[in-house]
């Protein structure tokens, strides 16, 4: 992704198996406002996969990813 | 429970057809000497063997003297990339492979690439269908060896634009390599490949059988070690009653295989609704339409696919996933990943000749509750 901008809030989910990093997301989007950005660290792979396609499937914004240490930015649209 | 196990994972292997049993017990007491020798015995089990090819090469529509049998359908996947590159390495080192391919067609890429090949894998879309574009220019690039495409996806069921794709790579005089195993026995194959193999677990042949085409005028150089059996395509010697029962089986699996597509199509349809309707926060997916007759993918958000496994097999159903949590490596399907479909709480379903309408309505009552009781055991409903 291009720039990086500091996101509203860090979920730290690293040692979190998939699903776990999506549940802790669904769980704390919906609590912070509108155009929030939360940045999810997870580590394991399925992450990569699984969080775009949650917001997909939820209509939320999935801003892009950062390679090292992985994380994934989402941003809440409604 | 007392209601009586239902195995819906044919993708992986499909229940012994009867033919095959009947087949297999014949051969074993007629077919085990070695056909290469000059005996009675071993004449007998050679007529066997040149039986079992003529039938199968019938049925794939190939010559008797293009099919070899393999130990399994991996070691003819193997056989088929690494023969096929050694073939025509004067020409090249790169193989073009599909994002999808089966992890056989994979490893075999990655023991290429170690050897100091290269390998190019061409993306699919969202619904797992390959991306002809960008196919068409890879296999178009120089040094292009060979180009593998799996003929429809064992994960998720999409078929492949199979005549395009070989379309681009005869324009590119580069051979195609056609992963077969989810098609013979099932459905027609596609035209215009160089390569072929199968296995015959699939269509409710014995394990431990594999089958390898080699079309007349392609090049291909056997990456093993020197052996003159099937043509110096397979070392050792083939397990003969296996063999015949595959090619048995085989003839049985697609003198009914449009009935059976007839009937298991709109078993498979029916899932993908009424999953789709009836389950809550799930993905269906592979391509509603261009699809296998027998297998359906899903995925549902927020389960751990060995979780939802677990509690299908208490309940008397065998299916498969793709999730991370259930492979060894500990990664998601590398078919789900490449095409950007949620990876856990991943169900595949594959059905078979004695899969029965009833089955698949068990199936469908059951699953919501199943997936409903994890849910609320995990504490993620209504997320």
């Amino acid at each position: 992704m291009s720039a990086r901008s500091e996101p509203d809030e860090v979920l730290d989910c690293r040692g979190q198996r998939c699903p776990l990093p999506v549940i802790n997301l669904a769980r704390r989007l919906p609590e912070l406002p509108v155009g929030a950005v939360v940045r999810v660290l997870a580590d394991d792979p399925a992450a990569a996969v699984d969080i775009p396609a949650w917001c997909r499937m939820r209509g939320q914004h999935f801003i892009g990813a950062h390679p090292d240490p992985p994380a994934y930015d989402v941003r809440r649209t409604h | 429970m007392s209601t009586s196990p239902v195995y819906l994972d044919a993708a992986a292997a499909a229940p012994l057809h009867p033919v095959a049993r009947q087949a297999l017990l014949a051969a074993l007491d007629d077919g085990w000497a070695d056909p290469g020798k000059l005996y009675t015995q071993a004449r007998r089990a050679r007529q066997l063997l040149d039986a079992a090819r003529e039938a199968t090469a019938q049925t794939l529509g190939v010559r008797a003297d293009e099919l070899s049998f393999t130990p399994s359908g991996t070691a003819a996947a193997h056989a088929a990339v690494l023969g096929g590159l050694a073939g025509r390495r004067r020409v090249g080192a790169t193989l073009v492979h599909s994002a999808i391919e089966h992890s056989a067609v994979l490893h075999a890429a990655e023991r290429h690439v170690a050897g100091g090949g290269e390998a190019v894998s061409v993306p699919v879309d969202r619904v797992g269908r390959l991306d002809l574009d960008a196919w068409t220019a890879a296999v178009a690039a120089p040094g292009v060896a060979l180009a593998a495409l799996i003929g429809a996806s064992h994960e998720v069921g999409t078929v492949q634009p199979v005549p395009a794709a070989a379309e681009a790579c005869a324009e590119a005089g580069v051979p195609l390599y056609v992963d077969a195993a989810q098609l013979v026995g099932r459905a027609p194959l596609p035209a215009g490949w160089s390569l072929l193999s199968a296995s015959a677990h699939k269509w409710g042949g014995p394990p431990g059988v594999g089958l390898l085409t080699v079309r007349k005028g392609t090049r291909w150089e056997s990456p093993f070690p020197a052996d003159e059996r099937e043509s110096g395509r397979t070392p050792g010697v083939l397990n003969l009653p296996a063999v015949v029962a595959a090619a048995a089986s085989l003839r049985a699996a697609a003198a009914d295989a449009a009935a059976e597509t007839a009937r298991l199509a709109p078993l498979v349809d029916r899932i993908r609704a009424r999953v789709a309707a009836e389950v809550p926060d799930v993905e269906v997916v592979g391509d509603p339409v261009d699809r296998l007759p027998h297998l359906v993918t899903f995925s549902c958000l927020y389960l751990d696919g060995e979780a939802l496994l677990q509690a299908l097999d208490r309940r008397g159903f065998a299916v498969s996933s793709g999730s991370s949590c259930t492979s060894s490596t500990l990664r998601p399907s590398h078919v789900l990943e490449a095409m950007g479909v949620l990876s856990h709480g991943n169900v595949r379903v594959s059905l078979h000749r004695e899969t029965t309408e009833a089955d698949v309505d068990r199936f469908l009552a059951e699953l919501p509750r199943v997936v409903a009781d994890l849910r609320a055991e995990a504490g993620v409903t209504g997320l």
